[in-house]
């Protein structure tokens, strides 16, 4: 091409970036599976030196960060704000408990594998649904699904078992490893295996192509047309792949905890969800991580206060709760882009100096 | 279909649009040879714009076809238009504005990402080479168009004129076939009125070129063809010297004795 550069627009400026080099000329899913293994070693090392009660308490952390890992990249990535995120973790929890259930004979593995199939044909029917819906009418809508799938477990109480909700029995640690990690070890590792696993697949759709045509479609719609992006499908996509992330967390919970119910799945979590990804970082999938410890730790935190103080049931009930809305409102307040945002600005010396672009 | 209509490149015919009982449109044609500029100009209100959502499918036609390259496409999203090499910049720009520079353009190249929907999910395959191609055509992009040094920067942050070059940027990194401007004059004066028709011409060395613009200079100086619009009807249509002498566009532009005595 020929064509003349505007000398008087021109910036004085160092030369054009260069191709990367190194770490980041690796595939992205190559970098982020391996991110992924030295995740799941740290944590290994980790439960080494922590008790049961820990691990039964970092599993939570687990599949409550893939839970928000897939809302990110459905509202920081697409721009589009599901408030019904719990709905289905909901599918997945009670999806996981019917499969133990009726298909004992299944391993672990299959039926995540199946969660994941029915969290996405469900994503896709809420998905395709919800397509044409933009900001508070897609919020609106995605609120109905968060405050009518609980009713379900109470219409068909036969086969959800009411509110009383499902239990079932999880297999513990392996025979052959039996005294070596404890049952709930055991399943905190199976849980941050799968969540690394999924995590790891997360970034690398955030960081490819369909992750810059998200961001592209929730910047502006119409110049993402026109750069050949097609809108539509990819916002269901996106709402796809979050309720999938939503339904293998949910289908992990029920793994962990072995009882079910629809109190489990009200709005209130999947409000919560939601807060928690502002608090940790829209922005970034690092802000699921902060979040999950967010959501699991004040809860414990706050009720250990309010037991400690002797203070009444009522407030011991809702100070997790008030904790929780104070702590939103000031990190807001100081750190806009939440807790991986101020993380960001605080090492941004250290990144700068170890890699000058 | 005629021997001129295979060489058109677009073609519309009888385009038609009314919002309500507002004719917007009203039996508009265009023709579009490969490696000309053609113009659009009217007073405001003309109906420009409406015509430029119609090419690049914004806008469904009330009445009307629209053939690119001899083949159908009427009522075709933008994304197929895009996909088929028809791009277009916009009036405000519309950058993407919390991305990079060098993403924005990137992101303007994706009509020539290969790859299924697995290796989209997965990033394996041929996604990393392929996303690598894109960068470095992005980054040829930028170098092209003088904006090199802006690549890690946020369109915001820059400058009017450093942003309406991203959006130029953005718009013929994918090489298209056809570029549609809307009003890219708007905002620059003087010496940045030269450069854009020196770059408009190098433009259409390579790609055809509709443009909508106010500035009458540019548009004579630039364009092989114009069409002039006035209350959404082709009033006049010609060569540049064709347009200037036609009475209809005066008319349309100053109005007449006649007009104003009544």
């Amino acid at each position: 091409m020929t064509t003349t550069s505007t000398s008087s627009n021109a910036v004085e400026a160092p030369a054009p970036p260069a191709r990367p080099r190194g770490w980041r000329a690796l595939p992205s899913p190559v970098r982020h599976l391996l991110l992924a293994a030295l995740g799941l070693a740290v944590f290994t090392g980790f439960l080494l030196v922590t008790g049961d009660l820990t691990a039964l308490r970092m599993a939570a952390v687990g599949y409550t960060m893939l839970s928000i890992a897939g809302l990110q990249l459905l509202v920081g990535g697409s721009g589009q704000v599901s408030l019904g995120h719990g709905a289905f973790m909901m599918i997945g929890a009670y999806t996981t408990a019917l499969l133990v259930i009726h298909m004992p004979m299944l391993p672990l593995a299959a039926d995540l594998l199946l969660v994941v199939l029915v969290a996405v044909v469900a994503g896709i029917a809420v998905g395709a649904a919800t397509a044409r819906l933009h900001g508070p009418y897609l919020a609106g809508a995605t609120l109905i699904l968060a405050v009518g799938l609980p009713g379900l477990a109470h219409r068909y109480h036969e086969v959800l078992g009411g509110s009383n909700g499902l239990t079932i029995r999880t297999a513990g640690a392996p025979p052959f490893l039996q005294g070596v990690v404890t049952n709930s070890e055991w399943k905190a590792l199976v849980v941050w295996t799968t969540v690394l696993l999924a995590m790891a697949l997360l970034a690398t759709v955030n960081s490819g192509r369909l992750g810059r045509r998200l961001r592209a479609i929730r910047d502006d719609e119409n110049a993402a047309a026109m750069a050949g992006i097609p809108v539509g499908r990819t916002k269901v996509v996106a709402f796809v792949i979050a309720s999938a992330a939503g339904g293998l967390a949910g289908g992990l919970q029920a793994y962990v905890l072995g009882t079910i119910t629809p109190g489990s799945f009200t709005l209130a979590l999947s409000l919560t969800l939601i807060a928690a990804l502002v608090l940790g970082g829209i922005s970034s999938m690092w802000g699921a991580l902060w979040a999950g410890l967010a959501v699991v730790y004040l809860e414990i935190w706050a009720s250990d206060a309010t037991r400690a103080l002797n203070l009444d049931r009522d407030v011991e009930n809702n100070l997790p709760v008030v904790v929780f809305g104070v702590l939103l409102i000031l990190i807001l307040r100081f750190w806009p882009l939440g807790v991986h945002g101020a993380v960001q600005r605080l090492t941004a010396p250290l990144r700068k100096k170890s890699a000058p672009r | 279909m005629t021997a001129i209509a295979t060489e058109d490149l677009l073609r519309a015919d009888g385009v038609t649009v009314r919002f309500g009982g507002l004719t917007a449109l009203d039996d508009v044609g265009l023709r579009v040879a490969p490696g000309t500029v053609v113009g659009l100009i009217g007073p405001n209100g003309a109906g420009k714009t409406t015509l430029f959502n119609v090419l690049s499918g914004v806008l469904r036609p009330t009445a009307g076809s629209l053939t690119w390259k001899g083949r159908t496409v009427s009522g075709q999203k933008s994304h197929r238009l895009a996909r088929a090499g028809i791009s277009r910049t916009f009036q405000g720009l519309n950058l993407f504005h919390k991305m990079t520079v060098l993403d924005n353009v990137v992101a303007g190249a994706d009509r020539l990402a290969r790859g299924g929907p697995l290796s989209l999910l997965t990033g394996f395959g041929h996604h990393h080479r392929d996303e690598a191609e894109l960068r470095d055509r992005a980054l040829a992009a930028l170098e092209r168009f003088g904006i090199a040094g802006t690549a890690h920067h946020y369109p915001s942050t820059l400058p009017y004129g450093i942003q309406k070059q991203v959006a130029l940027a953005r718009a013929c990194v994918g090489a298209p076939e056809l570029l549609l401007l809307d009003e890219p004059a708007s905002g620059l004066s003087g010496k940045q009125l030269d450069d854009l028709a020196a770059q408009i011409r190098g433009l259409s060395e390579d790609m055809a070129v509709v443009l909508v613009e106010h500035h009458m200079d540019l548009v004579m100086e630039v364009c092989d063809h114009i069409v002039v619009l006035n209350f959404g009807k082709v009033i006049s249509t010609g060569t540049p010297d064709e347009v200037r002498a036609d009475p209809a566009v005066m008319q349309a532009y100053l109005g007449t004795a006649e007009r104003s005595g009544r």
